[in-house]
């Protein structure tokens, strides 16, 4: 089952080839800032032409990890290698990275085409290659009209292509980018996204990626590392970190779960049994193999569950009477909340893929909610 | 090698000032102690010297033997400076406060003011600040001068018939002060009116609060910071004034600013000036102490 | 909105007509005809013209002049430099000290700070005169020039300074390309500000000036002392017509600046339609 997640998106996958290198390598780095650890003992991979994204809550030490990356902040401890090179000790502007910055950062007393060329020309570039590949540069983010203009005359959207085409002018080996589209409005975030996604393909560079946002992160990312509290607590695919969190603290994070606790019954051919609290037996595969008697949870997304209003063949297995206690109508899908008779909340969603349903489910109705033994996975407490 | 330059501009950039205010303001400070315990003399300068460093460490204890408390005992036994101390404090609480009484609707209305107009009166608040100060004293007393401009137009519509005795009087000082200091006063407060949110007084109102009720337990102690800051940049400086005083006070008005420069330049008696300039940043330390607070206060809030 | 109430409009309208009048009176009696200064008798310009035959005051104006211009920019420069150390660099030993120092000129009374440095010029065997006038002003003003840059620091985005880095300049390119240009309005009014301040000045510069080096207010002062004169008020009046036509045309840069940025701004979002 993992290995068909793994490749759901593009056959890219070196982080499971044990013999591809890693191209960044964050060894055991901590950092401190004066009592408070920001980054705790921190290991993680990044390989060539990767698009990855650190996620997590804000104060997670996602952004000092980039940080330390660019060079803005020095490790307290352990070491960051980048291409065969420990970057210890070297300056943010000997770093062969460069950062697109939440803020953008443009320079205000400079127009956008000496913006793009500031970096260039700190390398000394002779005058003639600079406006060459600032045109070239103009012309990968479709700004070439906006040469002149200042960055205070231009609108958001235009800003942000402006400070991504800076930070790429240089051809840097990562490009590091800090909430890169968290100014923007919804639609515009979402159309930027696969511009972005195009983008690293074309020039086949290794991004690295800063967010809140975890669509952005599973829409764009080749591997998410889910961080909280300085510390990684799961790498993988968008899919696999989805549909198989490693932990309630993943599941949790990353969309929305159901959680069912309760103590393993038993184990059985490459699933478990479990008892909840609740009083419902579910059974649900597992790759892992629980002692039995102890805590576990079940964690079921709210789309994988089913309503009906007889009670499904499998019943009482996977299944549980309830009656309908909130109806969120949604547009491209509604959501349901099913009160069970322990009085637990449990959320269901169903796509509208119909216009208009005979005899919809309204509220107070008595039904049933159950799911299949692959519908979710069963999490350590 | 590069990292060792940065390192080193950095420090420049701390070092260069430090050193600069050290040097010319804070070693000045030790200076004026140390000469208000040394002995008048008549000679240029007009003080027995005091450091010697030839004479090594002994030559220092030496000296040190030869530090005498006299200044301060002169100031305790003529009462003149006593009181020229208290009735400095005084005229600066009462000039402050006027200040504040006249400086506050001053700032709300200019706080209240449409949003087109709030720049101009701004300017229009800090342009006396660039004119001379002493040509804005200056001004006055052509106006309170028994025969002066105020007198001719209260005679003239009839109010009184005998002219006021206002220049040369603890009044003129008050009028001065006021006066000189007003933008001092309106600009903290008017900041700290114009950053709030008027939603809140809305919100006051809506939970039913009368409007005068609402400016003193919503408006007013949100302001009291501008307010704290306004009385200070007006009373620490008011206290030391000198050139007000001088020209619009009378023989009688005792301000310890102008008995330090009347010590120091028709006396010639540098020591006992010291002295008193080492009292006068006594009573001042704990409000320049206090005003430090607050701006470093409001630079870690402008982080 | 709130409307204007009619007590606001009052308070505004008193509180400046009290800052403005006495120096309007000032103005127009230094176009009297009479010695007198409180009595009207008849426009006169003679009282102008017969500054330019004083040479005394000529000589003290130019004194002032040279004195506010050397001490403006070294000012700026000591107080920018202080205004970056105390906004970049938030730990340093002795910084309680160093920013006790930036802040406690700014409320000093002057009889203080002049004595203080006086003793000091006197003390380290300075001859007093000119540069005596201009360390002490450079010491006063560098600390308002410190404050107003710090306040525009305050507020700057430092995220420039690190996208500069990051793009390859060292520290000091970065200084000098970018946070320089930036805070460069900022430094200017810190700038005209210690001039200003150093034009004004008449308590500090009597204590620490010496023989041959007379001040412009210096002047004015020891004429006040003997009476109201109306050749003082057209002497007056010609520095607060400098003062206003300076602020008039700096009001007017800024605005045009403003009016440019804002018509920018609508034809950028006119052209993303």
């Amino acid at each position: 089952m993992m290995k068909s997640l793994g490749s759901i998106r593009r056959s890219f996958a070196p982080w499971a080839d044990p013999a591809s290198k890693p191209f960044i390598s964050f060894r055991n780095v901590t950092k401190k800032f004066g009592e408070f650890i920001a980054v705790d003992d921190l290991s993680l991979d990044v390989y060539t032409r990767e698009f990855f994204a650190l996620l997590g809550a804000s104060g997670c030490g996602k952004s000092t990890l980039l940080r330390m990356l660019a060079g803005f902040e020095q490790p307290t401890s352990g070491e960051i290698i980048l291409d065969g090179q420990n970057l210890a000790g070297i300056p943010p502007y000997r770093r062969p990275v460069n950062m697109m910055f939440q803020s953008y950062a443009l320079f205000p007393h400079m127009t956008v085409e000496n913006n793009i060329a500031f970096g260039l020309k700190q390398d000394g570039m002779p005058k003639a290659d600079i406006a060459e590949r600032v045109a070239q540069m103009l012309k990968l983010v479709k700004l070439e009209k906006f040469a002149r203009r200042k960055p205070h005359q231009l609108s958001g959207g235009q800003r942000q292509r402006v400070a991504l085409a800076r930070s790429l002018a240089k051809r840097p080996k990562v490009l590091l980018l800090d909430e890169p589209l968290g100014a923007l409005d919804k639609k515009l975030r979402e159309e930027t996204q696969f511009e972005l996604m195009d983008l690293q393909q074309q020039l086949g560079l290794t991004f690295v990626v800063v967010t809140h946002d975890q669509e952005e992160a599973m829409t764009m990312a080749d591997r998410i590392a889910v961080m909280s509290h300085g510390k990684v607590i799961q790498v993988a695919t968008p899919a696999e970190i989805y549909e198989a969190p490693n932990s309630r603290f993943v599941a949790d994070f990353i969309g929305d779960v159901n959680l069912f606790d309760g103590t393993v019954a038993s184990n059985e051919n490459g699933s478990v049994r479990l008892e909840t609290t609740g009083g419902i037996p579910i059974r649900l595969a597992s790759p892992e193999r629980f002692a039995n008697g102890a805590k576990a949870a079940a964690a079921i997304r709210p789309e994988k569950i089913r309503i009906s209003r007889q009670p499904p063949a499998h019943a009482p297995i996977n299944a549980a009477e309830g009656e309908i206690w909130d109806i969120g109508y949604l547009g491209d899908m509604t959501v349901f909340h099913v009160r069970l008779k322990d009085g637990k909340v449990v959320k269901a969603s169903s796509l509208n893929a119909v216009r208009a349903v005979e005899d919809p489910l309204g509220y107070d109705q008595q039904v049933w909610i159950s799911f299949g033994e692959d519908a979710g996975v069963v999490l350590k407490d | 090698m590069a990292k060792l330059a940065s390192a080193l501009v950095s420090r420049l950039v701390i070092i260069i000032p430090y050193a600069w205010l050290l040097f010319f303001f804070l070693i000045p400070f030790f200076i004026v102690f140390r000469i208000s315990l040394s002995q008048t003399t008549v000679a240029m300068p007009p003080y027995t010297p005091v450091f010697d460093l030839a004479g090594g460490l002994a030559g220092i204890l030496d000296k040190m033997r030869g530090f005498s408390m006299d200044n301060y005992v002169w100031l305790t036994e003529d009462v003149l400076y006593f009181n020229a101390y208290v009735s400095s404090v005084i005229i600066a609480t009462v000039s402050t406060l006027l200040t504040l009484l006249i400086g506050y609707p001053i700032a709300y209305g200019m706080a209240r003011a449409p949003r087109s107009l709030r720049p101009m009166l701004l300017m229009l608040v800090i342009l006396p600040f660039w004119t001379s100060f002493l040509i804005r004293v200056y001004a006055w007393i052509a106006i309170l001068k028994p025969e002066g401009l105020l007198n001719q137009l209260l005679i003239t519509i009839g109010l009184i018939d005998q002219p006021l005795i206002i220049l040369n009087t603890n009044s003129a000082i008050y009028i001065g002060i006021v006066y000189s200091y007003l933008p001092f006063m309106v600009l903290p407060i008017y900041s700290a009116l114009e950053k709030m949110d008027h939603s809140l007084i809305e919100a006051a109102q809506d939970l039913g609060c009368p409007p005068v009720v609402a400016f003193w337990r919503v408006t007013f102690p949100l302001s009291l910071p501008g307010v704290i800051a306004g009385s200070l940049l007006v009373f620490i400086p008011a206290v030391g004034e000198f050139v007000i005083p001088d020209l619009l006070g009378g023989s009688e008005t005792l301000m310890i600013g102008k008995t330090l420069w009347n010590e120091f330049n028709a006396n010639r008696d540098w020591p006992v000036s010291s002295a008193v300039a080492t009292i006068l940043l006594l009573i001042l330390v704990l409000p320049i102490v206090y005003f430090q607070n607050i701006q470093t206060k409001a630079e870690n809030e402008g982080r | 909105m709130e409307r204007w109430s009619r007590f606001n409009i009052a308070s505004v309208v008193l509180g400046f007509g009290f800052l403005y009048l006495p120096i309007v009176l000032l103005v127009i009696f230094s176009f009297n005809e009479s010695k007198l200064v409180t009595v009207w008798a008849g426009f006169s310009t003679k009282w102008y013209g017969e500054l330019w035959h004083n040479q005394g005051l000529l000589d003290a104006a130019w004194v002032t002049i040279r004195v506010a211009l050397i001490s403006a920019t070294c000012a700026t420069v000591l107080g920018t430099l202080a205004a970056l150390a105390l906004v970049r660099y938030t730990r340093f030993r002795g910084r309680v000290l160093f920013s006790g120092m930036v802040y406690a000129p700014l409320v000093m009374p002057e009889v203080i700070t002049g004595l203080s440095l006086l003793l000091l010029f006197v003390a380290i065997g300075l001859d007093r005169g000119f540069w005596t006038i201009t360390l002490a002003h450079i010491t006063f003003t560098m600390c308002f020039v410190a404050v107003v840059v710090q306040s525009r620091l305050l507020s700057f985005d430092q995220s420039i300074e690190e996208a500069a880095l990051d793009l390859g300049a060292t520290p000091v390119r970065t200084f000098f390309a970018i946070t320089l240009p930036v805070i460069a309005p900022a430094v200017f009014s810190g700038w005209v500000l210690a001039f200003t301040l150093s034009l004004d000045d008449l308590v500090i510069a009597s204590f620490t000036t010496g023989p041959g080096a007379t001040t412009l207010p210096m002047k004015i002062y020891s004429q006040v002392r003997l009476g109201v004169t109306p050749e003082i008020n057209a002497i007056c009046t010609i520095l607060i017509g400098i003062v206003a036509v300076g602020v008039l045309i700096a009001s007017i840069v800024t605005k045009r600046r403003e009016a440019q940025r804002e018509r920018d701004e609508r034809a950028a979002f006119a052209a993303i339609g």
